[in-house]
């Protein structure tokens, strides 16, 4: 029963944060709150993946060869720079990082 | 023109982030599983919440028996980054009624915001621009909520799919949506501060680091970008739309 009360709250928590400009739809912002809101995804996006790829249990450093996570990562960061198309990157990224986890043995 | 086409582009366009939510999903339900939620409270929270990243650090910490305060706490640190969201999202809902805003909002992801938001910079504001969001978001929805229930089910064939590392799959998929971002230099910028700061910052409790590091990005593509005012244009494509 508490964890349904702890799903509820969080539920409450996460929409009241995803609707709270919506709530103002006639508010505007100043330029520099426009300009910078440009850089929301680039920025939210690569604070995600740049620790999920070198500390991929989210507490220790994996400097290494054997770190599939920072190998397959590195490859769909080349795979989307030259095919710009999310498919392949999703694609190709999943199909290396699992054959990188095979031939070292970590499946 | 009729809603449909925008709706049913919208569907099409959510496909390849379907590669990515599936996995993620499904080991959500393995580790909710295991971490002893019962099926429909697993399910429930992917339909009731619907914030990927928090319900895995949330599942974690019920696992380590942490107070109700600190869970939502964390939910609030964690899900922070959807107010910059719904800012950014913010001038495309002005004129449509309150059910849609509300709609729209509850299924305002990470990646309905980044194909959404692709969407708008590449073809401007139309009129039914927000069928073809409703067409990625009520997708990625299906698919994060399924994908749940399978994984609820299936972590108890396969106990040990929580290793498989399918968590890579979100990995990839923001890779997929922020390389072809960066074109222009305040962009790369924000992307290595960023990244640069979040790796700085991951000891910091209840991830407030990610905040910091969006932070710092944004900050760093804002000062590279005044620097070189000549070239805004480039940069905004939707600003230059009539």
């Amino acid at each position: 029963m508490t964890y349904w009360w702890l799903i509820m709250g969080m539920a409450a928590i996460t929409f009241l944060m995803r609707y709270s400009l919506f709530a103002w739809p006639n508010l505007r912002f100043s330029p520099l709150v426009r300009q910078g809101l440009h850089y929301v995804p680039t920025a939210v996006l690569t604070a995600i993946v740049v620790p999920g790829m070198l500390l991929p249990d989210g507490a220790h450093w994996q400097l290494s060869l054997y770190n599939a996570y920072l190998l397959a990562g590195i490859v769909s960061i080349g795979i989307a720079a030259m095919s710009r198309n999310l498919l392949a990157t999703i694609g190709g990224g999943l199909l290396v990082f699992f054959l990188l986890r095979w031939a070292m043995g970590q499946m | 023109m009729s809603r449909h086409p925008f709706f049913v582009r919208g569907l099409r366009d959510s496909v390849p982030m379907l590669v990515g939510i599936a996995p993620f999903g499904i080991i959500f339900g393995t580790l909710a599983g295991v971490g002893g939620l019962t099926l429909w409270q697993a399910v429930g929270m992917s339909m009731f919440v619907y914030a990927g990243s928090a319900q895995f650090i949330v599942i974690s910490l019920m696992g380590a028996g942490a107070g109700a305060v600190v869970i939502l706490l964390t939910t609030f640190i964690v899900n922070l980054r959807h107010v910059l969201y719904s800012a950014t999202l913010q001038p495309q809902v002005q004129g449509l009624p309150q059910r849609w805003r509300l709609l729209l909002a509850f299924w305002l992801t990470d990646e309905t915001f980044a194909i959404v938001q692709r969407h708008y910079l590449v073809h401007g504001r139309t009129p039914l621009a927000h069928w073809y969001w409703l067409g990625v978001a009520s997708s990625l929805y299906a698919c994060w909520v399924s994908s749940s229930l399978v994984g609820v089910l299936f972590g108890q064939a396969f106990p040990d799919m929580a290793s498989w590392g399918l968590e890579f799959a979100m990995l990839a998929t923001f890779i997929g949506i922020v390389v072809p971002l960066l074109r222009n230099q305040p962009q790369i910028a924000a992307a290595l501060v960023a990244g640069a700061v979040a790796l700085l910052t991951w000891s910091w409790p209840y991830k407030l680091g990610l905040m910091a590091a969006a932070f710092s990005g944004i900050t760093a593509g804002l000062l590279l970008e005044r620097r070189q005012p000549e070239r805004q244009d480039d940069m905004h494509p939707d600003e230059v739309r009539p």
